[in-house]
């Protein structure tokens, strides 16, 4: 087939540039500034794509953000982009293009058997079939029903491409560059607001290029282009081009997607508006009559037809049938012709046509063909001919019913002698390549319904225009109705003066006065002559044979048919309608479909569409890629690395470091060769007999001061803490309001007034918003100042027998004997000169000291320590031995502080004070929180082989296992006992000691015999701590 | 959403965290009994509309609010501090 490209025009394309790209492995011709529909049109492709449900070849349908059908995939391997618009995507040299849903091509398609089967593939096809006494089997078809279908895949790779967010403030925000969103920005922008200008388009002027009008006595496109110059050089207006505002969120905040077209290295950028005021110019777009055959390639929007034609050079075809029900549609038609576009005929069913619009397509050789419908399109891969019927033959789904049908029969079109009277009761057989079709045009209201009320009935346009507001918006232009370009453009300059005066500007009147005239083709009725008409019904062609499908949404394969049965099955209202036939669900958001839906449910229920009501749109308006949410936030970058401030002397000693939670913390200090298990057990073991240091500056640190900071930490622990003596930490627990525990440390009392409380690394921020809480809003009255100073210190663990004698070489100011410094005594003191605080605690069981210094002196006392340790054989110690030094002990962290266990079931109750109220008290003593059926603490020893966390305690061997009776939480291999030990949660578990049972881990594999122990594995007495 | 912070002015939700109804009065610190624990603990009303709840500027300046918003429209109204901070602190 012949190219359609015309020989001049082109508003958009270089025609000194050209390229070309690829489509489904074919090269295709193009020119600089062509979209991927615009070149494949221009080439003479018909067929773009596959239907989703029947794989029926399709064509381009629009040239904007509701096309439905010409879907496809951009690029290969990792940068495959699926579902890009061909509509909107520009074409670039070399780009990679295939059709989707089809195999092996869109020409192609085996998957096109789908077509005979379709009978079984009406509206809730897949609940009937595969939901209720079958529905076990949906999980075997899903994935191949999948498969048949769907839209394109997206990669299995990572994605390549850089994603940026980014936010921007407004006074008024103006969505929509077209002639009314250009005129409120000019106002608003005069008034001195803060204006952003936000255009999906790359230019402005949204469809002003489709018109022949003149504003302000020039040209439209002259105004335009004027108006935008003004706008650039104004400061406090920013223009946004290829930017679509898709979401319109509470509180004015609205989000977009800027398309950065290829520039750079960031493909799209998600932009967050928080804007005073909204002014929604947003247009409108063309909708189609629904008939026989509709979805066939060649059928198409009139006004993309003229797009196509105007913008791109690339006629809609070469032989082409309006069928139209509006003015605008005629005059579509006749730039269409101007531009050389045959017109074969227009079929309207309307009785009569203004003698300035049919006369020069009638003089062009266009036939007039009045009253009468075009009730089928024949052809399969392009459109061959069209059926056309007088109207009083064809059933017809019209809104609200006012078509004017006695008058139409017999009314003679007064254009007599250009249009070809129908032959009376006799159907028309017309030849043609392309069908244009226009049923009037739909505000687009998607921002407004998001942020406002109902959208309300507008009888002249036959269309729902924007709700009340519920946020600071005001529509205006076709969005909001206006039938003309002349009220659209006054429209647009009024609401952007009234949304600067509401911002707080002053709009001054005059402006609000100025009227911009527009002069031109404007030769209509002010309501456009709309005879709305939303379906012709099928009709078989000869008798006994089945009429074609005819889709009421093409991108879902939601036909005519589908929403009868689903109204018949009781689906009757509007949002239902949508759910069970999927209508209006897709990337299109059912811009060209919904209300044909809507006006097909009415006649059904025999009501006017209003009444029927409509859907609420939800945010996004248009696909954005998730890739554009996440922004720079993946990988490495989607959460903070914290370091701790030793954490370069960690890596100066070889430490393997490992994420825990958002910190990089030292898992083991490998000798060169070692295993994990070699490091961790030689650490553990090194403890116990000589000395460690390990890094615990992670640990949350709140200081608690005030005079009255010893009641408020009786209040917040179980336990005891203003009869701490100054100079003496302890170890708390703390309780959550509805009992459980909420998180443990120590608190050392650093003066009368003056506490240091510790928190687990993992619950430090969560404590000190707990604390913060409780001293604000529940204990007001009590004088107490909360502050972290986590941060403030590097904290080090000097652990094991050797401890002291190490820490006595450089410690200062405190004596470090029993009595001096005796088991949970705190001290300030100076470690090698700096001043630091000194408690006296074990997390590993032996005698043991944290020491906590000024963070920048971390990494000089760390070294100091290894240094002037070297003769007692120091040597640090990771975070896998310090949890094999507490498993060993029986201390509890994270995996167990789940947040269920109760203080009873980690055998703490003695902690929980009998003599002051706390938090979480009332409610800690609820029977069941102590229940012995619980699951409670134990200690477990692997008889032979060894388990791991998260297996399941069992009674019986692997062949009868039995219900599971408990968990393992955490498990280490212990030096000190040789065997591997794991700390376990078990039902009853406290008076299970000496039970044997199984570790069973059935997905991992594994079945072990465990023995049921005290947790407390080393040192029960505690007697190497106090040495 | 906008959270006029007493402290920072106008600043983003993001910065702070919902910390829970501001109508649910904590029991005074002596109750013993079970029943008004439960009820402060667990028992919500879920308003439609106006509705006073209590915000945290944990990115800011980490105070604690009572913000009242509506819960349908999710227009906030006011933000006061509570605590020492606060009226009668």
């Amino acid at each position: 087939m012949p190219g359609f490209r015309l020989a001049s025009g082109g508003t958009r394309i270089d025609r000194s540039a050209r390229f070309t790209f690829t489509f489904d492995g074919a090269p295709v011709e193009a020119f600089a500034g062509d979209t991927i529909a615009s070149a494949l049109i221009a080439s003479g492709r018909s067929i773009v794509a596959r239907s989703f449900k029947y794989h029926r070849p399709r064509g381009v349908f629009s040239a904007g953000a509701e096309e439905p059908n010409a879907l496809v995939t951009v690029g290969s391997g990792a940068v495959r982009e699926p579902n890009v618009n061909a509509a909107t995507r520009l074409a670039a040299p070399g780009m990679e293009v295939s059709g989707q849903n089809a195999f092996p091509s869109v020409e192609r398609d085996i998957g096109a058997v789908g077509e005979k089967l379709s009978p079984f593939l009406a509206a809730g096809f897949y609940y009937k079939t595969f939901i209720g006494p079958l529905k076990r089997s949906w999980m075997w078809y899903e994935p191949a029903i999948r498969r048949a279908a769907g839209m394109g895949r997206a990669s299995l790779e990572p994605d390549p491409a850089r994603y940026e967010k980014a936010s921007a403030f407004a006074d008024v925000l103006v969505v929509g560059a077209g002639p009314a969103g250009l005129a409120a920005a000019l106002t608003a922008g005069r008034a001195g607001a803060r204006v952003i200008l936000a255009e999906a388009a790359p230019g402005p002027g949204g469809a002003l290029d489709l018109e022949e009008a003149d504003i302000d006595g020039r040209p439209a496109g002259e105004w335009a282009a004027a108006a935008t110059v003004e706008l650039a050089g104004m400061e406090n207006v920013t223009l946004m081009p290829r930017t679509h505002v898709w979401g319109y969120y509470d509180g004015g905040v609205l989000a977009a997607l800027e398309d950065c077209g290829g520039e750079g290295e960031t493909r799209c950028r998600h932009w967050r508006i928080e804007a005073r005021q909204a002014v929604l110019a947003t247009g409108a777009i063309e909708r189609p009559i629904v008939f026989a055959g509709n979805d066939r390639p060649g059928v198409m929007l009139a006004s993309a037809g003229l797009a196509y034609a105007r913008r791109y050079g690339a006629a809609p075809g070469g032989n082409v049938i309006l069928f139209c029900n509006n003015d605008e549609a005629w005059r579509s038609a006749g730039l269409l012709a101007e531009a050389g576009v045959k017109i074969a005929a227009i079929v309207d069913p309307r009785t009569e046509i203004l003698d300035a619009l049919a006369r020069p397509l009638a003089e062009r050789g266009a036939e007039i063909i009045l009253s009468h419908v075009v009730a089928a399109a024949r052809g399969v891969k392009r459109v061959e001919g069209a059926t056309i019927v007088p109207v009083g033959e064809a059933a017809l789904a019209e809104a609200a019913g006012n078509i004017d049908r006695p008058g139409a029969q017999a009314q003679e079109s007064e254009q007599g002698e250009d249009a070809a009277p129908p032959a009376p009761g006799g159907a028309l057989e017309r030849a043609c390549d392309t069908i244009l079709v226009s049923g009037g045009f739909n505000p687009v209201i998607n921002l407004a319904s998001q942020a406002g009320g109902p959208p309300v009935w507008r009888e002249e346009i036959a269309a729902f225009v924007p709700g009340e507001p519920r946020q600071a918006f005001i529509a205006a232009g076709a969005a909001a109705g206006a039938p003309t370009l002349e009220i659209a453009i006054n429209q647009g300059a009024e609401a952007g003066a009234l949304a600067a005066s509401a911002a707080g500007f002053e709009a001054r009147n005059e402006e609000l006065a100025v009227k911009i005239p527009v002069e031109g083709l404007r030769v209509t009725t002010e309501d456009g002559g709309l005879l709305p008409l939303f379906e012709v019904e099928p009709q078989g062609a000869k008798p006994g044979k089945a009429a074609d499908k005819a889709f009421v949404d093409l991108q879902h394969d939601v036909t005519a048919a589908d929403i009868r049965l689903a109204h018949q099955e009781g689906f009757a209202d509007a949002e239902h309608l949508k759910r069970y036939t999927t209508l209006g669900m897709a990337n299109d958001q059912g811009r060209t479909s919904a209300l044909a839906g809507l006006a097909i449910l009415a006649g059904e229920r025999e009501m006017p569409l209003p009444a029927v009501g409509s859907t609420r749109f939800r945010p996004p308006a248009i696909p954005v890629p998730l890739g554009t949410l996440a922004g720079r936030e993946r990988g490495r970058h989607a959460a903070p690395v914290r370091r701790s401030p030793l954490h370069h002397a960690h890596l100066a000693a070889g430490a393997q470091m490992m994420e825990a939670g958002l910190w990089m913390r030292p898992r083991i200090y490998p000798k060169r060769g070692e295993t994990l298990f070699a490091a961790y057990t030689r650490e553990a073991r090194h403890v116990r007999r000589a000395v460690g240091i390990a890094d615990v500056s992670t640990l949350g640190k709140i200081e608690v001061a005030g005079p009255d900071a010893a009641a408020f930490l009786d209040r917040v622990y179980a336990n005891n803490f203003s009869n701490l003596a100054v100079g003496k930490a302890r170890y708390g627990l703390m309780l959550r309001e509805d009992g459980f525990v909420f998180d443990d440390g120590t608190a050392w009392r650093l003066a009368e007034d003056r506490y240091l409380a510790t928190t687990t690394t993992a619950k430090a921020a969560e404590v000190m918003l707990h604390l913060e809480f409780l001293a604000a809003a529940a204990f007001p009255e009590l004088k107490v100042s909360l502050t972290s100073v986590s941060d403030q210190y590097a904290g080090i663990a000097v652990a094991g027998p050797k401890a002291r004698e190490l820490l006595a070489r450089l410690v200062e100011g405190t004596g470090m004997d029993n009595d001096a410094f005796p088991f949970m005594g705190v001290r300030e003191a100076t470690v090698g000169g700096a001043p630091a605080l000194l408690a006296r605690l074990s997390f590993s069981g032996e005698n043991a000291y944290e020491v906590y210094v000024g963070a920048d002196h971390g990494p000089f006392i760390w070294k100091l320590l290894l240094e002037k340790g070297a003769d007692l054989e120091v040597a640090p110690y990771g975070l896998e031995a310090m949890g094999t030094l507490r498993i060993e002990k029986g201390h509890v962290a994270g995996p167990e502080l789940n947040g269920r266990v109760s203080a009873h079931d980690l055998g703490m109750e003695k902690l929980l004070s009998t003599k002051k109220p706390f938090v979480g008290k009332p409610l800690a003593q609820r029977p069941a929180l102590s229940e012995p059926g619980r699951l409670q603490l134990v200690g477990v020893i692997a008889a032979d082989e060894a388990f791991r966390a998260g297996a399941h305690l069992v009674a019986g061997p692997a062949e009868q296992p039995g219900p599971s009776e408990g968990h393992i939480t955490s498990v280490t291999f212990s030096p000190a006992l040789g065997k591997t030990i794991g700390l376990a949660l078990l039902k009853g578990g406290r008076e299970r000691r000496g039970e044997s049972l199984y570790a069973a881990d059935p997905i991992r594999g594994g079945h072990c015999r465990v023995e049921v122990v005290s947790p407390h594995f080393v040192d029960p007495k505690g007697e190497r701590l106090h040495g | 959403m906008l959270i006029p912070c007493p402290v920072c002015g106008q600043r983003d939700a993001g910065e702070f965290f919902y910390r829970g109804d501001a109508t649910a009065a904590r029991p005074p610190l002596e109750e013993e009994a079970e029943r008004p624990w439960v009820e402060y603990v667990y028992a919500r009303h879920n308003p439609r509309g106006e509705h006073l709840e209590f915000w945290q500027h944990a990115h800011g300046c980490r105070q604690l609010l009572v913000v009242r918003r509506n819960t349908e429209t999710h227009e906030v109204f006011e933000a006061r501090l509570v605590g020492p901070f606060g009226e009668g602190g």
